[in-house]
């Protein structure tokens, strides 16, 4: 098989690996914003219960995960594991990518003064009216760093879709290699990655810049 | 008609006990300054009034309304409290103002979206404040962009769009360098010639006793002392507070 062959072959996955990739990020950043809430809930079951969650999405391999989602109801319900392997492939990696997310929102929440809040109760803004438009704007802000570092990895971890044998481009990939005992297949993959992380860190550059209008 | 009227305010933080029985009324157009060694409890005062603490006993009242009420020995706030936050403002020592804001932003803001006033009245009369105030040309900036004078200007522009019955201030110039406390200062005189009603913390006494209509004496979570200020400085009546004033030398 020539390199032109595997390329478009691969490239074939490529869309795949992007829908991966753009439904999880859709996913999870609003899951990890209610996570991160659910974390500070005064009620102690709910706020412990949500920690304990967290703790064990970050503490286990997200392959193990992949495995679990996809596979684990058959296993316990006998339901025949769905053809369609994106939708548990996005559910695993939406909750695993929002338990990391939680942490940053939670961080990035942590890093508001307690006067803003104060002055925002005192001139009467409502709960939400004050979350909304006084601590989201600057939390957004104050995360991006992170964020970006998480997006990146989520390109890369996008990956650990073979696992599932998800016909993403790395697994697509990794079958050609195994087929044409080829180590060139790694290598393109290893491009499309680079090239996609290098658009990546640009578009969140310029997200960053927009944001920093203001210094605190 | 008073316009803020506390009688027999207790606060407690666990086995701390920071006000004791405060009683405190303040009439309309009146400038009350309330001043006192450190931890004695003026900030929790202030923070009660401003309903960013809840006090364990005693009434607190704006213009004859009860803001809560002792039920079977457990305080019960009222259900609406932002009719009662429309009475005061509150501003702060550290300012805090709304750092992803222009100033301008920063002042409209809450008139336009929680009294639902409409947007071009309530710019134009913020344009007017900011002018009256020396900032017209900083509307557009972010408060990073100011100076400490400049801040606290901007943050009591803030607290008048809300159209306060009272304002309080809680040690308005304690985050200032020396020189830019004047700045300050003089715009509280200007407000009080205007006969804002006021309360305010300071630890200015040379201001207090300029611009107030009643000092405050406060020690120990109590009102030791309190009267017209040429009576509180220039004729003290109880040793606590001679002593306290013993500090402060250039009366
Ligand atoms: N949120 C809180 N939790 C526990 N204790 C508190 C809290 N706020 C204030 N206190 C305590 O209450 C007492 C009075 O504090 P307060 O801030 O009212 O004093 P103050 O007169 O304003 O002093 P300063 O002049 O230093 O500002 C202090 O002993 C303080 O430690
Ligand atoms: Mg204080």
């Amino acid at each position: 098989m020539d390199l032109m062959t595997m390329i478009m072959k691969m490239g074939d996955g490529l869309g795949k690996t992007c829908a991966i990739f753009f439904l999880t990020l859709l996913f999870s950043l609003p899951l990890g914003m209610i996570i991160a809430l659910l974390g500070k809930c005064k009620i102690k079951v709910i706020s412990s219960v949500t920690r304990f969650c967290i703790s064990v999405l970050r503490g286990t391999p997200l392959m193990l995960q992949l495995i679990a989602v996809t596979y684990g109801p058959y296993y316990l319900f006998e339901v025949s594991v769905s053809r369609n392997k994106l939708i548990p492939v996005v559910v695993a990696f939406s909750i695993n990518y929002a338990a990391y997310f939680a942490e940053i929102y939670r961080s990035g929440i942590e890093s508001i003064p307690q006067g803003q809040y104060e002055a925002a109760q005192v001139l009467g803004y409502s709960k939400a009216q004050t979350f909304m438009k006084i601590i989201l704007p600057q939390v957004i802000r104050v995360i991006l760093p992170s964020a970006t570092n998480e997006i990146v990895t989520l390109v890369k971890d996008t990956s650990m879709a073979f696992t599932v044998s998800y016909q993403e481009m790395f697994t697509i990939g990794k079958e050609i290699a195994n087929s044409q005992t080829s180590f060139v297949p790694f290598i393109v993959a290893g491009v499309f990655y680079y090239v996609f992380n290098a658009i990546v860190s640009f578009i969140m550059s310029k997200v960053e810049k927009a944001m920093s209008y203001y210094s605190i | 008609m008073n316009i803020l009227k506390m009688s027999k305010v207790q606060k407690s933080f666990g086995r701390n006990h920071v006000l004791k029985d405060i009683s405190l009324e303040v009439n309309k157009g009146e400038v009350v300054s309330i001043i006192g060694p450190s931890g004695s409890g003026k900030s929790t005062l202030l923070r009660c009034a401003t309903l960013l603490e809840t006090m364990d006993g005693g009434t607190l009242s704006y213009m004859g309304d009860n803001v809560c009420e002792l039920k079977n020995g457990k305080m019960e706030y009222a259900k609406n409290l932002n009719k009662f936050r429309k009475c005061f403002g509150l501003v702060f020592q550290s300012f805090n103002l709304f750092p992803h804001w222009s100033v301008v932003k920063n002042v409209t803001d809450a008139p336009i979206s929680v009294l639902k006033r409409d947007p071009e009245e309530v710019k134009a009369e913020a344009m007017e404040l900011l002018r009256k105030m020396g900032l017209e040309d900083k509307a557009e900036a972010y408060p990073s962009q100011l100076s400490g004078g400049q801040k606290q200007r901007v943050s009591i522009v803030r607290a008048l769009a809300m159209k306060p019955e009272i304002l309080f201030f809680d040690e308005p110039t304690s985050a200032l360098d020396p020189e830019l406390t004047g700045e300050v200062l003089k715009v509280i005189k200007q407000l009080a010639e205007e006969s804002m009603t006021m309360v305010i913390v300071t630890h200015e006494m040379s201001f207090a006793r300029a611009v107030s209509d009643r000092v405050i004496f406060m020690d120990g979570g109590v009102i030791v002392e309190q009267g017209r200020p040429e009576d509180l400085f220039g004729d003290t009546k109880e040793d606590r507070t001679k002593q306290f004033l013993q500090h402060y030398q250039n009366l």
